[in-house]
């Protein structure tokens, strides 16, 4: 009988319009691909929570016909649980029906067990359970802007959720509404939107109603967050009071993407395209671009990306994990995952030809190895088929 | 007393246990809205497919009474006859 070791891994976590696939390294070189689970239902929002003895891989599913659901796996995927009553669902007072579930987002170390979620129609919701069970956030439910909140191409939505460390300050991003804060860890927000442009409206400086697609915290400067905007990328260093254009030296303005350093200050990623009413990457020549000055600069980023793609990059469709260096994955609308185990200076595709790519999510895990046969213990997940493991229709 | 018959899809039958069909006991009509409740009781997991969290029917689920859709006729208020049989279908639509 061989020792026992504990090995790291990597689990990249592809949410597509038709399923899940779930890709494995131990090298961010080579990786092994299974799926689809959930066949047939989209996934448009993962969250992989490292803290505690395992990792959990928690999916919003939704299905056009049997509607939206949250699953989680604590084997990485070879099972999945959806709690009975389900994890999100709307009080009976509020009349209202979860449509989508476009954010997981798993808090700090600090606060085990707590989960956020940005839902459809425009809501945030927070569970302590480890993403079991969620409660609607009634201050934001409860806002007087909601009545003027618009609806973006996608749905109306809470997308993104950037909590600080401390977990007073929470600010999330909304399309149409723009980002709002909370410094009192989510009791009443207020909108913070000076500075980022709403050129679609007839005053393009509102309190809200900014078409913010994607915000991503800085790393190490607390308060500092990263915005980009339908048209137009921005900083604030002062929590949202103020929000600065950083789009110098990117060769467009648009996008959806935004990532930030899982631990250096200044470094954040975009993936630009070419404009609103031209969705193609600038010239059909995808590239991600990364700053390390916190926006003062650009560093174009395409080797390993093919010569030509005219497929967008959605919000969600983009992650780091936090290995040293920073990996560095996005999925394109064509069905192309590419990956980067150095920041992002070299890709190489991980899957192609799948549905729509809409969730893209990694993280570095623990597997427990035998130093005799170096099997993984969690082999296992990368081979069961799990299309309906949990009574999940396919 | 007769029953009331409610018919499953396959893709639907995993969160049903396993049956192709559910009943109820019924000594006289019932809502679809009330059958729904009856047989889905034990399986919040497909009532929760069936219909969203507000009662209403999801857009894309299709119940036929006598060969007709409930939209059809008078929704989730329509009634269903003691020993009929009521079919769940999912609409074709996707791509």
């Amino acid at each position: 009988m061989g020792c026992m070791a504990t090995a790291e891994s990597y689990v990249l976590a592809i949410g597509t319009k038709k399923g899940l696939w779930l890709a494995r390294s131990t090298d961010r070189k080579e990786w092994s691909l299974s799926g689809p689970h959930f066949l047939m239902s989209e996934i448009p929002s993962i969250g992989i929570d490292t803290r505690g003895d395992r990792p959990r891989i928690m999916v919003g599913v939704r299905s056009e016909h049997w509607g939206p659901t949250v699953a989680h796996s604590d084997d990485l995927g070879a099972t999945w649980t959806e709690p009975e009553q389900g994890a999100i669902k709307f009080p009976e007072d509020t009349d209202a029906a979860l449509e989508r579930i476009w954010q997981i987002y798993p808090d700090s170390a600090s606060r085990p067990g707590v989960v956020w979620a940005g839902c459809e129609p425009i809501s945030v919701w927070k569970s302590t359970d480890g993403g079991e069970h969620f409660e609607l956030n009634r201050g934001l439910w409860d806002h007087p802007h909601r009545s003027e909140w618009g609806a973006g191409y996608g749905g109306a939505a809470a997308h993104s959720i950037v909590v600080s460390p401390s977990g007073e300050n929470v600010h999330i991003a909304m399309s149409t509404g723009g980002v709002y804060r909370s410094l009192d860890g989510g009791s009443s927000w207020e909108a913070r939107n000076k500075g980022i442009s709403a050129y679609f409206m007839p005053d393009p400086n509102p309190e809200f109603g900014q078409c913010v697609h994607k915000i991503a915290a800085d790393a190490a400067v607390e308060g500092r967050l990263y915005a980009q905007n339908h048209h137009g990328v921005y900083r604030t260093d002062d929590n949202g009071e103020n929000w600065v254009s950083i789009a110098e030296g990117l060769p467009a303005d648009f996008g959806f993407v935004m990532l930030t350093h899982p631990r250096r200050e200044g470094t954040a990623w975009v993936v630009p395209i070419k404009a609103d009413g031209e969705r193609i990457p600038p010239d059909g020549r995808l590239a991600v671009h990364r700053t390390d000055d916190a926006g003062g600069s650009w560093k174009r980023l395409d080797v390993g990306l093919p010569d030509h793609e005219y497929n967008a990059v959605l919000r969600d469709a983009a992650a780091v994990d936090s290995a040293e260096p920073a990996g560095v994955y996005f999925g394109t609308r064509g069905g192309s995952v590419y990956a980067s185990a150095d920041e992002g200076e070299s890709f190489l595709e991980v899957a192609s030809h799948l549905p729509d790519v809409l969730c893209v999510r990694a993280a570095v895990v623990s597997s427990v190895v035998s130093a005799d046969i170096s099997a993984e213990a969690d082999v296992a997940a990368e081979v069961a088929p799990a299309s309906a493991a949990a009574g999940l229709p396919a | 007393m007769p029953d009331i018959t409610v018919l499953l899809p396959s893709v639907l039958q995993p969160l049903a246990g396993g049956q192709s069909y559910l009943t109820t006991p019924a000594d006289g009509a019932v809502t679809v809205e009330s059958l729904l409740d009856a047989v889905t009781g034990e399986y919040p997991v497909l009532a929760r497919r069936l219909r969203d969290e507000t009662g209403s029917l999801r857009r894309y689920v299709n119940i036929y009474v006598n060969g007709e859709e409930v939209r059809r006729l008078k929704g989730l208020d329509t009634e269903v006859a003691a020993g009929q049989e009521v079919l769940i279908i999912q609409s074709v639509a996707g791509g």
